[in-house]
């Protein structure tokens, strides 16, 4: 039975690669089965994870003193499906406010602490090596980095002259974190084709010691 | 199918049928043959580059099979890099390396498969410690695959060491609490009570009833903790509830991708240490002593890497050569 897994993952692991050549029908096959598979595998998840063991085994609890609260949840998720049904489609509207509220108060608080107010802090503060030679540069570049990025977004006066040539240094900070990010993400798409390879390669063919 | 499409198919599976029932196995080339694949490959790169200037660039095929063949080539290649301990990992291992026996550490594993290559070098290299040093591991995820990674690392742990396999037991010295859905509204709920996230760990044994748990109610009890993250939700959440909100120490492994978005949590602090991919994996592997996949698959990405600069390089001289053309 393994066996036959391995050889079936590696022949859909084939199938998925060989769009790199040119759009076809077991590229298209592996796709559907993939999309197909993803959404069954969603659904029995949120199924035990949150009717099964979340909501059946917490009202049967009866220890649980708020596991009247669930039926409140549960409601609202009923609520969310009348958006099948046309003349009730309204209803969903609830538990969608909920969680857009719930959301924006959760986020409004936590982005402004931590990434407003404690970056803004640490942008500040010195380092705690302050005084090597390379302290003197790190600090030196984040506070310029900081400030030519900031007057570059500053679109209320003319970029021109000496502001002008500020914002033009903040857009080469901008340029340089870019391209910083472009490298990381191609990192990582290759660590993700190196994981199919390794599979492969190794596990299928055999040929990775 | 047209003929050149069913050549390249035949040619496809006559390669694989090779590969799997006639060559040798394993395959593993000397150095000397390292090196002259090497070259073979730099002299390639040498004819694309002077057929770019001729004016005939190569089409994208070509470039994906030459990508395709730098990760893979060097699976069989004996070179040894030189790896540098970067501070940044150096100090996950630090905070690792502190903790006494018996210490508590929550770990979340918020990826799925696609991610593994890059984060579950880092897990399995984490969890073997911390078993070999009598750490203690609540493992979660807010990712519905993510618990079956954890447990793919203990069992890589274990096969890894078997001995640990007598010496580790369920519920006492590691708990796998599994998914929980409500991405940092989870975090936020056990900042208060683990148990109004997780009434039951993976194998539905009740909260209570596991040992490992009798006093753990919130992070305060948990003297460190790990999150393995491939996005969101992920390490980002965390620090912005568990972290600053709780003062829960954290550390955390990311994929490359996402690495550049928390390293300034790092700098800031709120983060004690960072994994940013292979690399970072590669160099905790080597700090804990444990290398594994990620230090075979660092030559891989770093020859991937020469490859796809090449490629840059290449690119903009046929982009200046038709910028040239074209005026």
């Amino acid at each position: 039975m393994e066996t036959f897994g391995i050889w079936l993952a590696a022949l859909l692991t084939i199938g998925i690669i060989s769009f790199l050549y040119k759009d076809n029908v077991l590229y298209k096959a592996c796709e559907s089965i993939f999309v197909g598979i993803s959404a069954g595998y969603w659904f029995i998840t949120y199924y035990w994870d949150n009717l099964y063991r979340k909501f059946y085994l917490g009202v049967t609890d009866m220890d649980n003193p708020h596991r009247f609260f669930l039926w409140i949840a549960f409601a609202l998720g009923v609520m969310m499906l009348t958006r099948l049904i046309g003349k009730i489609g309204w209803l969903s509207r609830w538990p969608l406010a909920f969680i857009v509220g719930a959301t924006a108060g959760l986020y409004m608080m936590t982005y402004f602490v931590s990434n407003a107010f404690v970056q803004v802090g640490a942008t500040i503060k010195l380092p705690p090596d302050f005084g090597s030679v390379g302290s003197y540069i790190s600090f030196g570049m984040i506070a310029l980095g900081t400030f030519s990025g900031l007057v570059y977004f500053f679109f209320s006066k003319e970029h021109k002259g000496v502001f002008g040539g500020t914002a033009k240094l903040g857009i080469w900070f901008l340029m340089v974190t870019f391209g910083a990010s472009f490298g990381y993400t191609v990192m990582s798409r290759m660590s993700l084709m190196l994981g199919r390879l390794d599979f492969l390669f190794g596990e299928w063919l055999g040929m990775i010691n | 199918m047209k003929t050149k499409e069913f050549i390249v198919t035949a040619i496809i599976i006559v390669v694989l049928l090779l590969c799997k029932f006639v060559l040798p196995k394993p395959i593993q080339f000397s150095p000397t043959i390292s090196w002259i694949v090497t070259i073979l490959l730099g002299l390639v790169f040498a004819f694309i580059f002077y057929l770019t200037i001729k004016g005939k660039p190569v089409e994208r095929r070509i470039v994906f099979l030459l990508v395709g063949i730098s990760l893979v080539v060097p699976f069989f290649m004996q070179f040894k890099l030189p790896l540098k301990i970067s501070p940044e990992v150096q100090q996950v291992y630090d905070k690792l390396a502190s903790l006494p026996p018996g210490s508590k550490v929550l770990a979340s594993f918020d990826y799925d498969p696609p991610s593994a290559p890059e984060l579950q070098p880092m897990a399995e290299a984490f969890v073997k410690y911390a078993f070999e040093h009598d750490i203690k591991i609540i493992m979660m995820g807010l990712w519905p695959q993510g618990p079956q990674q954890a447990n793919q690392a203990v069992e890589a742990a274990f096969e890894e060491n078997p001995a640990l396999r007598d010496q580790v037991k369920y519920g006492v010295d590691y708990v796998n609490l599994g998914f929980q859905s409500g991405n940092e509204f989870v975090v936020l709920r056990m900042g208060e009570s683990f148990k109004s996230m997780f009434p039951s760990d993976l194998n539905y044994t009740p909260y209570d009833s596991i040992p490992l748990l009798k006093n753990v109610s919130n992070f305060s009890n948990i003297d460190w903790s790990i999150n393995f993250s491939a996005g969101k939700p992920g390490t980002v959440e965390w620090i912005q509830v568990a972290v600053d909100r709780y003062n829960l120490p954290m550390s955390a492994g990311n994929t490359a991708v996402q690495a550049p978005m928390v390293y300034p949590y790092l700098n800031a602090g709120q983060l004690l240490g960072l994994m940013g991919g292979m690399s970072g994996a590669a160099e905790f592997e080597k700090l804990t002593n444990l290398p594994g996949k990620a230090t075979t698959f660092l030559l891989s990405q770093t020859f991937a890497h020469v490859v796809v600069i090449l490629f840059i390089i290449i690119g903009n001289v046929a982009f200046l050569r038709s910028r040239k053309e074209t005026k």
